[in-house]
């Protein structure tokens, strides 16, 4: 779907703008310009603006959730339970007689958090490592490349799971594994686009002037990867939601009472046949979550890449 | 070509050496006792004693790192604290299912998603084109364990089709891996079908196109050999990604694999089967990636191995 909106827009798009993009690629220069076009390019895209609306709807319901919660998230009320969506409790209630909407607000403040966390933990821990990586190059490079094989050789969720494994459950374990899992993702983007990038003339006139190294690499080279870091880091919420709801789901992330969705889908298994409400909604919350991260994401891939713009 | 297999494969020691000390670590890094947590959290002082000495805890960490490798060379993976049984066993009787899971979803996954793939790529902006793309990038958003939740609510407990949990039959195969394939499938499609717009687009098709070749031949033939060669990489991945999925898929349908063998064996703290499930699933994948990587090599004659430090 995207792909036809980047090509459309490519056609309609003054060359120059290829032209600039193209530029500030190479120079650190003109962020306000390239900022406003990078915009401008997102918004055309129908896709990536359903994303955007997505995302702000839930970052708005989810930072005033106390205002839009209609009932204490952890009151429980024996005598209400499992009842469906009604007048009274939008979503319907859960085992124990809590409202399953107000919990769904609160669960969103705790998915958006792990989302954000873990892509900071990966982003302050991963670009410097592929960093400094890439640009000494040499046995540092090739050690630190093995350490980041052995890394991935954990397929998806299972190096999150062994961080949980030895750290315990928790929301703030959670955050830390799945943030965890995304190092190597980071570190092999950056490596890869700081080797392209230290070629480059400018980095040798910063060489010639006398510069540090870690000058170099903060001031000089890390501004030009940004555009891939963004794009990884919008896919990597989306990711890191979905990791944290299936830790949740195994009852290896958030713990009760915390109405985090992948625990109350999973509390809500045992009710499937009588109060599916329960695993309907919450699985709907994440679903829509991660699909307004993954639009924006390819939404900022095309805007950002000066081939496909 | 062979220099780079020969590298390719020297290259993986280094990481199955990586991966076996983190599995060993896991035991050491939680909090309390390794021997205790070998033993199990019931077991009297005489046998936790016992566990120490069998596996050198009471030694420095080389000496129990090398025991620890020398056992595992020997297929001794210690014994499950739940079941009492040797963990070799357990892996051995339930990798199997999970192994039969991955391998049909994956083929499912690949026929649906590249088709898809193909079609989109060659019929553009259709209905079809953008319904896939869209069903696609659903697919990709949905959590595993609630796709998997919906399918039972509907093909079991609402239509009573197939059956909602459990092994035996065919049907019950069903249900497991559309589910485990799904996300897999609305990839691989997405993936063919920008690989296929871009061959399209290269002068070889405006050649063979301009030679009055049918549009068929030109598809089929020409630009699919090209364009699948990313879906190949991306498959191996997927399968890695299937049997780590396995984990959340395995534990809805109660289907005895080794995902759920990880999972229970996590929450019971049964340490001795979490080593041994976590060990099978990363030096498989990296297996995969190694069969993987030298399939690239053998499909995609345009890349060089000599320079580089093994990307």
């Amino acid at each position: 779907m995207q792909a036809d909106d980047r090509d459309s827009v490519a056609a309609t798009l003054h060359p120059p703008a290829a032209d600039a993009a193209a530029a500030t690629a190479l120079t650190p220069r003109k962020k306000t310009s390239e900022l406003h076009e990078v915009f401008r390019h997102l918004l055309r895209n129908r896709a990536a603006v359903v994303g955007l609306i997505i995302i702000g709807g839930f970052v708005f319901v989810s930072v005033f959730a106390p205002l839009f919660s209609t009932h204490d998230p952890l009151r429980t009320n024996l005598g209400n339970r499992l009842q469906p969506p009604n007048r009274e409790h939008l979503l319907g209630t859960d085992e124990l007689g809590r409202d399953l909407f107000s919990r769904m607000l609160y669960g969103g403040r705790i998915s958006l958090n792990i989302g954000v966390i873990s892509v900071l933990i990966g982003v302050l821990v991963g670009v410097p490592i592929g960093a400094i990586s890439g640009y000494f190059g040499g046995k540092l490079d090739i050690l630190t490349q093995r350490f980041i094989d052995i890394m991935i050789a954990f397929p998806g969720i299972l190096l999150a799971i062994v961080v949980v494994t030895v750290l315990g459950v928790g929301v703030e374990n959670v955050m830390i594994a799945t943030g965890v899992a995304s190092i190597p993702i980071y570190a092999r983007l950056v490596r890869g686009s700081v080797l392209a990038i230290k070629e480059q003339s400018y980095v040798a006139a910063a060489h010639a002037a006398g510069l540090g190294h870690l000058r170099i690499i903060f001031r000089q080279i890390l501004p030009n990867c940004l555009a891939p870091i963004i794009v990884q880091s919008t896919f990597q919420i989306a990711t890191s939601i979905l990791w944290a709801a299936g830790l949740g789901f195994l009852g290896l992330g958030a713990q009760a009472p915390t109405p985090e969705w992948g625990a109350i889908l999973s509390n809500g298994r045992a009710y499937i046949r009588t109060a599916h409400h329960l695993t309907t909604y919450p699985g709907l919350a994440i679903l829509l979550m991660v699909l307004g991260f993954n639009l924006v994401g390819d939404g900022l891939r095309d805007a950002l890449d000066p081939k496909t713009r | 070509m062979y220099q780079y297999i020969v590298r390719r494969l020297l290259l993986t020691v280094p990481v199955v050496l990586g991966v076996s000390i983190i599995v060993f670590s896991i035991i050491r890094l939680i909090p309390g006792d390794p021997a205790r947590a070998i033993a199990g959290v019931n077991a009297t002082p005489q046998f936790i004693q016992q566990v120490r000495v069998r596996y050198a805890l009471d030694q420095p960490l080389y000496i129990q790192y090398g025991r620890f490798i020398t056992d595992f060379m020997r297929g001794e993976l210690g014994n499950s604290i739940f079941s009492g049984r040797p963990v070799t066993t357990e892996l051995g009787e339930r990798f199997p299912r999970t192994l039969l899971l991955a391998t049909i979803s994956l083929v499912i996954a690949t026929i649906l998603g590249v088709s898809a793939g193909i079609v989109s790529a060659t019929r553009r902006n259709s209905v079809f084109d953008n319904a896939s793309m869209l069903v696609a990038l659903v697919g990709v958003a949905a959590p595993v364990f609630w796709m998997a939740l919906m399918l039972q609510l509907l093909f079991a407990v609402q239509l009573r089709l197939l059956p909602a949990t459990g092994i035996g039959t065919i049907r019950h195969l069903i249900l497991p891996s559309i589910t485990l394939g799904t996300a897999s499938a609305a990839l691989m499609a997405r993936i063919t079908r920008s690989s296929m717009l871009d061959v399209l687009r290269q002068d070889f098709i405006t050649t063979a196109r301009a030679k009055g070749l049918n549009e068929r031949l030109v598809v089929y033939k020409h630009a699919l050999k090209n364009a699948l060669i990313p879906v190949v990489t991306v498959l191996g991945l997927q399968f890695g990604i299937l049997l780590g999925g396995a984990v959340l898929t395995e534990t809805v349908f109660a289907w005895p694999g080794v995902g759920r063998l990880l999972v229970d064996a996590i929450l019971r703290r049964d340490y001795p089967v979490v080593q041994g499930t976590v060990m099978l699933l990363a030096l498989l994948f990296v297996l995969i990636n190694l069969v993987v990587d030298i399939v690239y090599a053998f499909l995609d004659p345009r890349i060089h191995y000599q320079s580089g430090s093994g990307e």
